[in-house]
Formats: C-alpha cells, sequence, structure tokens
C-alpha cells in the first residue's frame, strides 16, 4: 500500500515552494537595489514582477487543495500540506512587502538621498538571508536552521529601531528631510515585516515536524 | 473528542498462539465502554484475532492457545467458570460478509432472542432493533419477506440489528462495511455513532478513512504487536510511534 504517487506529488510540491521563495528572495534584492542605485525602472520591474509571485501563491494553493481532497492525507503527511497553505501566504506577503519596497525607489525618484544608505542594504542582506533559511530549512525540515533565523530577527529588529531613531533625528533637525525620512521608514517597516514573516515558516516547520505550535517571533 | 473514561475491557498480557504460531504477542489495552475503537493495521497483524479474543470466538479455532487475561465487567472472560455462549450474548458480532439466516426478515431479529428464553413481545424487539439499526422504515411492509432479498447495506444493518436484539453491552464489527457500496457504508458508519451511546463498539477496519471518521479510539496493530493506541485524532495528526506514521501515509505496507 505504499502511496508512492502521492509522495512524488509532494516532492513536486517542495520543488515549487523552493522556487517560488527563490523569486521572492530575488525580488526583496531587486527592490533593495533599485533603491540604492535610485533607479525608477528597475523599482518598476519589481511591481510588475510581482504578478509571478501572486501566480506562484495560487498555482501552489491549489496544488495542495488538490492533495488534501484526492489523497486525503494523514499525520506528518498532512501538517506538511497545511503548513504549505499557510506558508505560500507569508512568501506572497513577503512579495507584497518588496513591492512596497520597490514603490518607494519610484517615488523617490533620481533625487540624492538624505543619507548614505547603510543600515538598510544591511537590513536587506539580513532579510534575504532569513528567506532562503526559512524556505530551506521548510522544505527540508531542518529545525536548527529554523531555529537559527530567530537571532537574525533580533538583529533586524534591531537595525529597525536604529534606523527609526536615526530618520527622526534628521527630520526633526530639517523638515526638507521629511518626504524621502517616510519613504525610507516604508521601506526599514517593509524589511523588518519580512523577517517576521520568514519567522512564521520555521513556525510552521516545527508544526510539521512535531504537531505542536511554538512562537519564535517574541 | 473527549473519550469516556469508563473502561469496558481490560487486556492484560495477552498472547494468542495458532498451533506453533505466536499470532498476538503480550497485548495490554484498555477499551473505553461507550466509544469506538477502531483496530487497523496491516493483514496480518493480528487485528481480527483480538477481536475474536474479546467474545472466545477464538475458542473455535482448533489447536488455538490463548494466555493473559481479557477483563469484562471486571472479571476473566477466560476464567473456567465462564460461559463462552453467555459471554457472546453479551458481546455480540458482526462480520465482513452479511450472514443473515436463510429465513425472514422478522425470524433473523427474533431468532436470538427466543432461543434465549425471551419472554416479552416479540414484535417490540423485532421493531426496536430494526429501529436502531436504522433499516425499520426500509423493510417494515415486508418484515416476512426473505432476508437474502435485502440489498447487501440493508442485509448488513439487519445483522446488526439481529445482534442488537440479543440486548448486548459490546457490538464487534470485524470489517462490517468492506463487501457493501459507499452509501451502504455511509449508513452503517452513520450508525457506529449512533450506537455507541448504547453500546461500545469495537472496529477492525482495512479502511483508515473510516477509523479516522467513525473511532474515538484507534489502536495500531503490527506483526502481533500493538504498536500504539490513542485518541483518533492524535493518532492521525501526531502519532507518537514512527511505524504508525509510516503505516497511515502509506510509506510500508
Amino acid at each position: 500500500m505504499t502511496r508512492d504517487v502521492f509522495h512524488g506529488q509532494l516532492v513536486e510540491m517542495n520543488r515549487q515552494l523552493l522556487q517560488m521563495g527563490g523569486q521572492v528572495q530575488a525580488q526583496i534584492a531587486a527592490a533593495v537595489a533599485a533603491l540604492s542605485d535610485r533607479d525608477v525602472a528597475a523599482g518598476q520591474k519589481v511591481i510588475d514582477g510581482d504578478r509571478r509571485i501572486n501566480a506562484a501563491h495560487t498555482e501552489i494553493e491549489s496544488v495542495c487543495l488538490g492533495l488534501l481532497v484526492l489523497q486525503q492525507p494523514v499525520a506528518s503527511d498532512m501538517r506538511r500540506i497545511a503548513s504549505t497553505l499557510k506558508v505560500i501566504t507569508d512568501l506572497e506577503r513577503m512579495g507584497d512587502h518588496a513591492v512596497s519596497i520597490a514603490r518607494s525607489a519610484v517615488r523617490l525618484g533620481g533625487a540624492p538621498l538624505i543619507k548614505p544608505l547603510v543600515d538598510i542594504p544591511a537590513m536587506a542582506q539580513l532579510a534575504q538571508s532569513m528567506v532562503a533559511d526559512a524556505v530551506d530549512a521548510f522544505v527540508t525540515g531542518d529545525r536548527q536552521r529554523a531555529l537559527a533565523m530567530v537571532d537574525k530577527d533580533h538583529e533586524l529588529d534591531r537595525i529597525h529601531s536604529r534606523v527609526i531613531e536615526h530618520l527622526q533625528e534628521l527630520m526633526v533637525q530639517d523638515t526638507a528631510t521629511v518626504p524621502q525620512g517616510i519613504q525610507l521608514l516604508f521601506v526599514s517597516h517593509s524589511l523588518e515585516r519580512i523577517g517576521d514573516h520568514a519567522t512564521n515558516l520555521g513556525e510552521w516547520l516545527i508544526y510539521v515536524l512535531t504537531g505542536q505550535r511554538e512562537d519564535l517571533n517574541q | 473528542m473527549t473519550v469516556p473514561q469508563v473502561e469496558a475491557f481490560q487486556i492484560q498480557d495477552l498472547n494468542l498462539y495458532y498451533g506453533a504460531h505466536h499470532a498476538l504477542h503480550r497485548i495490554n489495552m484498555a477499551i473505553p465502554a461507550h466509544a469506538v475503537t477502531a483496530i487497523i493495521g496491516p493483514s496480518g497483524c493480528g487485528k481480527s484475532s483480538l477481536l475474536r479474543c474479546l467474545n472466545r470466538m477464538n475458542d473455535l479455532v482448533p489447536g488455538v492457545r490463548i494466555t493473559g487475561q481479557v477483563r469484562f465487567g471486571g472479571q476473566n472472560i477466560y476464567d473456567a467458570d465462564r460461559d463462552p455462549m453467555e459471554i457472546r450474548y453479551r458481546i455480540g458480532m458482526v462480520f465482513q460478509k452479511p450472514n443473515p439466516f436463510p429465513k425472514s426478515i422478522y425470524e433473523n431479529i427474533a431468532f436470538g432472542p427466543r432461543i434465549n428464553g425471551f419472554s416479552g413481545r416479540l414484535d417490540e424487539i423485532v421493531e426496536q432493533s430494526l429501529q436502531q439499526a436504522a433499516l425499520w422504515d426500509e423493510v417494515k411492509d415486508r418484515l416476512y419477506q426473505p432476508a437474502l432479498s435485502l440489498s447487501g447495506g440493508q442485509q448488513q444493518r439487519l445483522c446488526i440489528a439481529r445482534a442488537l436484539a440479543v440486548n448486548p453491552e459490546v457490538i464487534l464489527m470485524d470489517e462490517p462495511t468492506s463487501a457493501l457500496d459507499p452509501i451502504s457504508t455511509a449508513k452503517v458508519e452513520d450508525l457506529m455513532t449512533q450506537l455507541k451511546r448504547e453500546y461500545t463498539i469495537v472496529l477492525v477496519t482495512h479502511n483508515m478513512q473510516q477509523a479516522a471518521r467513525v473511532a474515538d479510539v484507534t489502536a495500531f496493530f503490527l506483526n502481533g504487536d500493538l504498536i500504539e493506541i490513542d485518541t483518533t485524532d492524535r493518532i492521525f495528526s501526531t502519532p507518537r510511534e514512527k511505524q504508525t506514521e509510516d503505516y497511515i501515509t502509506g510509506r510500508f505496507g
């Protein structure tokens, strides 16, 4: 009674999830690059590229629902499929945050920045590596790698607080910086939220492995 | 899902041998009263053997040897002074293939109470049993027709009604729907859910989805060992044992 066909379909579902994770990482990288490079066209490309992530979300969702209906999975198979349904929503939201960063890049246009971008690219690096950790750990069942994201998320939160303080100071000193300052606040907030969604994937992995829900985002 | 705390059976160190073949290995488990307990596992794992130990049906198999205890109502049913016939009245059984007697619908139900010396009104017990088995409305106008004229699904519910007619405490069901179509299967499954209010039901099934749908407690057997017993919800969402996980997810079997 081994269910080789069904388990092959689970492998395929995981492959699609990895691919979607890769697309999300690329969108985040491209959005932050558009911002750093003051490249409006590149920002617009990220905004347009969100369609692919939404399509991947819909596709994987229908794969999951099909497996639930046709294969009636139980135990770890059920937990993995149910969690994948939740995880793709987190990934789709990360994609939306990449779009908001790209929109800020477009709004800022080519004007010189009020301050050199140091913290935001560092946050973007952290956020991207968290997305990679989250998706790889979820697919391979690597609990250690999922738990290691918690420290990165704390670091992301710390930098985000620092960015808020700096921008606040700048905007108080010179009100002309306010329009840019607000956009950069949005960007920092988006990167911080991407980290939270990545830790959600870690929580879903723990559910897949143990059936227990655990809060990694404290 | 909450499981009733009262236990109908306590099985203690139960071993079963068919000649030299050791079919059940030191089984220890409790079966809750007023609940459906499903026994699952691959062919030859001992699930039907266990079921048949619960009302001494294995006594009828040549060369069988049983050690340990099956406590029912606090007393071991294998004690020398226990009457197997009395045990089988209290613990009824329904088999894989419907096996009505080649008599009328009415006589199928009346047979047990009659030979049991029942002195009340047989008509009442026939109606009540058929009602409980959710068959009354379909057969009330043809009670004197042959039972074998009924459909397979109706015959199986007739066998359940026949088991209920002698007022048992427990109904053992050995693959009761494997010969039935999906609609008849759904009727028998609904019936189990209703009957557990008054009876204890133990179900052997190859259909894991059936165990998931109707059972409160599920026990998984493999090669004559009880691997795991827990609430059905737990068994099908987060089983403790890898062997259970591998079996129910179809990774072996």
